[in-house]
């Protein structure tokens, strides 16, 4: 089970959130201009990172607001949390415990027992 | 030497307790190159050797895994299978897989326990309905066998059900009798075992790190045992294929994301057929041994924890005993996760890409067991000529720009 810090509430259960996949994507500033090439990017295109990734939350059975957050997903664990106006906070503020890019993480992952 | 199994050579392990079984393939280290690696040791990628060195005489090949074969989501799926999908080219490649997998246990001399019991899917509103016949017409038009039940029909084949005194009522059935289950490990080691006498290298225990490429040229793969070359690199890695296309520079339209499922204690023989539901989100069969294989959602968000939320767990358990009032008391023994790559059209991708020699086989999602024979063939026709098969070409990159999407959300939901 895990506990989301909502930046207007607190700390809540996961199941009150609803994540809505990677954060900072921002639209094209040219659409006219842009290749189908470059709008099935923009369309169907996320990263999908093992370790640090950028992503929007909203707390759907609370308070109704979105925010995002930094989560390693090899252990989802919550790196920082921050509202829609603070600044995207840099990836050198946080260290992956993953030794190669498909690896696994020294604890938190399925295949191991959660120790903290 | 091909090994063979049979009644009798059961018979021959049962006098010395089975401690005599020959090992079924080798453990070689690797060698310095391969014509063909293969990243990923589960049954698309293992199925994918074996079509290589049996149909294209490409016999110099690697498969390089980095747990234990069929420990992915091979080995973590519940198993069903079938083929009614809706547009045309998903239902060709899921039933060029079906009739693969109705020999597959002649063909490798291994048992599949492929169960042809028949897969039910439920109808709980007017709008299923409506998509569910709308399907069935477009399978028949492909020749496929799907019909249409009515709640009586359902009570018949499944008299367990609780069809009317719930939320959302059982109103009537899409099924096709060809589907069914098999046994997930048996089609892993069935091909490793026959790839293997083959010539093929089966590596475990070893970890692709990165994809080394040249100028859009690949050149081998970096692994935990050291550099290996290749001319050509299959990465069928499911939940991270985008990881290691990434290491290459190629970006994969994929997203990571846990998906469950729980067994029971063993019971005797209660449900005879899969029964799905994408509505309410429950589905279940029964295996030979006794147990309830409950197949639960995914995650709401992207992760590489092999383990899932418990609240997705809850909400199919409340399912499945609204449905089975008679599983209320039962006992669950087993729950684990599997990382699914998710496609945006809930697609697989069987494709070549911008990189020579780099192919991908991935984006089975939630529902690429059932594929695997059908996929392995295909694939291995791709790498071996540098170019798709007619039953793949659809389902290439090139589709997320050019808006040929085949979209089987409806068919594919979470169930599989
Ligand atoms: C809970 C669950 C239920 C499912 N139920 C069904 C179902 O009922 N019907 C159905 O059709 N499908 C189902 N699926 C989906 C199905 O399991 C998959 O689509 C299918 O098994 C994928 O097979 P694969 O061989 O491509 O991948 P996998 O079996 O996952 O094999 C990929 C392999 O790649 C290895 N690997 C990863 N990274 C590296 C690396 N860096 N180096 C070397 N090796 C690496 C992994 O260890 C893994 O063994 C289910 C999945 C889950 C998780
Ligand atoms: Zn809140």
């Amino acid at each position: 089970m895990i506990l989301i810090n909502c930046p207007y509430c607190g700390e809540r259960e996961q199941s009150e959130f609803s994540n809505g996949g990677e954060a900072h994507v921002a639209r094209p500033k040219n659409p006219e201009a842009l290749s189908d090439k470059d709008w099935g990017q923009y369309v169907f295109y996320r990263s999908n990172p093992k370790g640090i990734f950028y992503e929007r939350w909203v707390h759907t059975h609370g308070c109704r607001k979105w925010f995002n957050a930094v989560r390693d997903t090899s252990t989802d664990t919550f790196l920082k949390i921050y509202r829609l106006d603070d600044n995207r906070p840099d990836i050198s503020e946080f260290k992956s415990t993953l030794k190669s890019p498909s690896g696994e993480p020294s604890v938190g992952s399925g295949n191991f027992a959660v120790k903290k | 030497m091909r090994k063979k199994y049979s009644f009798l050579s059961l018979i021959k392990n049962a006098f010395t307790n089975n401690e005599n079984w020959e090992k079924m393939w080798e453990s070689p280290d690797p060698k310095k190159g391969y014509d063909v690696i293969i990243v990923g040791g589960g049954g698309h990628g293992l199925g994918t050797a074996y079509y290589l060195a049996k149909e294209h005489g490409i016999k110099n090949i690697a498969v390089i895994e980095k747990g234990w074969l069929g420990g992915g989501n091979t080995g973590r799926n519940t198993t069903i299978i079938r083929s009614n999908y809706l547009w045309n080219e998903s239902a060709h490649l899921y039933d060029h897989s079906v009739k693969l997998w109705e020999n597959l246990s002649e063909e490798l001399n291994f048992n599949m326990m492929f169960s042809q019991r028949g897969v039910m899917n439920l109808a709980h509103n007017e709008h299923d309905i409506k998509e569910m016949k709308r399907r069935i017409s477009a399978n028949r038009l492909n020749g496929l066998d799907t019909q249409w039940l009515d709640t009586k029909q359902i009570e018949e084949l499944v008299p367990i059900m609780n069809t009317k005194n719930l939320r959302y009522p059982v109103l009537g059935a899409a099924f096709q009798p060809r589907g069914g289950v098999a046994r997930h490990d048996a089609v892993a080691w069935g091909y490793a075992l026959r790839s293997n006498e083959m010539g093929v290298d089966i590596i475990q225990n070893c970890e692709v790190k990165d994809i080394k490429t040249d100028n859009y040229k690949v050149e081998g793969v970096n692994t935990s045992k050291g550099f290996i070359k290749a001319n050509k690199v299959a990465v069928v890695a499911s939940g991270h294929t985008s990881v290691l296309a990434q290491t290459a520079g190629v970006r994969l339209p994929l997203q990571s994301r846990p998906l469950q499922a729980l067994v029971s204690e063993p019971i005797k023989p209660v449900i005879n057929t899969v029964v799905m539901s994408n509505a309410v989100h429950a589905y279940v069969s029964q295996s030979d041994k006794g147990e309830l294989v409950i197949g639960a959602g995914t995650d709401g968000y992207n992760s590489f924890t092999q383990r899932g939320g418990y609240d997705v767990i809850e909400e199919t358990v409340r399912a499945i005993v609204e449905l089975y009032p008679i599983f209320g008391k039962m006992k669950m023994l087993r729950q684990w996760g599997g990382i699914v790559d998710i496609c945006p059209d809930a697609s697989p991708i069987i494709s070549k890409c911008e990189v020579k020699g780099l192919y991908f086989n991935c984006g089975w999602g939630t529902g690429g067991f059932k594929a695997t024979p059908g996929s392995a063939n295909v694939f291995a026709h791709t790498v071996a000529n540098d170019q798709p098969h007619k039953i793949n070409e659809a389902f290439n990159l090139e589709r997320f720009s050019d808006g040929r999407l085949i979209d089987e959300h409806g068919a594919a939901a979470v169930a599989h």
